[in-house]
């Protein structure tokens, strides 16, 4: 049976993913290391140390940034 | 004894900041910093890139480790903003020390200094050390230090412009009012002007174009080193008077 998906959006674009998933699996699905990004979720900043333990819900909005070459 | 100079507690050697926009590759990057002596990089916050996540990263060049990341709130027009990236930059990073910068218009990329000031204080209550980059009006440049910024960044010209030090006399103003470091930010075109801010005293002088968009970037990144450190030198020094006429170098006395 095929496992329930929700909708999310990540840095502005449409995404399903598995229902259930943490934070830290969603940016592991995505091919990101946690450690070297910043995740925001509906506006708030996810804590690093709580990625792992906070659960990805459908309808959420995330923002995930890293630094780049700047002035 | 070295001459260092200390921002929110840190003490650093080196007083030329540098960015770290608009090189050709990471690698032509690094050497420049390398060459710049600096021990403090300018760094921009962006999304990821989820298309193609396996992109080298700034981080894999230049060790955050070893040279302090300074992230920027460049391409933000109000506080709120400004204050979302910082907060987004300290979970990345995990430091206080950041550059504000709330900008007022896209054409000279001025600050807006009414959204700087609230900016300052919203960031300086939430527990960050703001290094402001502001207008060169030595009262904006107390009402930051008031609020709580921990450098005062005026611009010698606008940012990109290369244009130089336009208004010596009101970079010297916010010198000699300021109690925390005072680094010129934006407007250095070449190696002369980055002299002439340390000249008038600055603690250091903060770039990135006449770097990066020099003809060979790691050879004008040591020129920048070298113009720093001679002007901090001038300064020290202590230059001479200046007369309208000439006086002679040699004596009048024994002339045949």
């Amino acid at each position: 049976m095929d496992q329930k998906t929700i909708s999310i959006r990540v840095n502005g674009g449409h995404r399903r993913v598995i229902d259930g998933i943490s934070v830290a699996a969603l940016a592991l699905e995505l091919g990101l290391e946690p450690a070297k990004v910043a995740v925001e979720r509906n506006l708030e900043i996810v804590p690093r140390s709580t990625l792992a333990a906070v659960r990805v819900e459908d309808g959420d909005d995330y923002e995930i940034v890293t630094f780049v070459g700047g002035g | 004894m070295a001459d260092t100079w200390t921002v929110a507690g840190r003490a650093f050697t080196s007083r030329l900041i540098v960015g770290t926009g608009k090189y050709k590759s990471f690698e032509e990057n690094a050497a420049a910093v390398a060459a710049s002596g600096a021990e403090i990089v300018t760094v921009a916050v962006r999304r990821v890139n989820i298309a193609d996540p396996g992109q080298p990263l700034l981080t894999d060049h230049i060790d955050p480790k070893k040279i302090t990341y300074l992230p920027n709130t460049a391409g933000c027009f109000t506080a709120e903003e400004a204050i979302r990236t910082l907060r987004l930059a300290r979970e990345a990073g995990g430091w206080e020390l950041v550059k504000l910068e709330v900008l007022g218009e896209a054409r000279t990329l001025y600050p807006d200094m009414r959204e700087t000031l609230r900016a300052t204080e919203t960031l300086v209550k939430e527990g960050f050390k703001p290094m402001v980059y502001c207008v060169d009006d030595p009262i904006a440049a107390k009402q930051l230090e008031e609020a709580g910024a921990v450098a005062i960044m005026p611009l010698g010209a606008p940012i990109g412009s290369g244009l130089g030090i336009q208004n010596r006399v009101t970079i010297r103003l916010i010198v000699e009012g300021a109690k925390v470091p005072v680094l010129v930010d934006a407007g250095v075109g070449t190696a002369s002007d980055a002299s002439v801010a340390m000249e008038l005293g600055c603690d250091g002088v903060l770039m990135n174009t006449a770097i990066a968009e020099a003809k060979d970037p790691v050879t004008m990144a040591r020129a920048m080193k070298l113009a720093v450190e001679a002007g901090r030198l001038a300064y020290l020094a202590g230059r001479m008077g200046q007369r309208r006429y000439a006086d002679p170098s040699s004596p009048l006395a024994g002339l045949i």
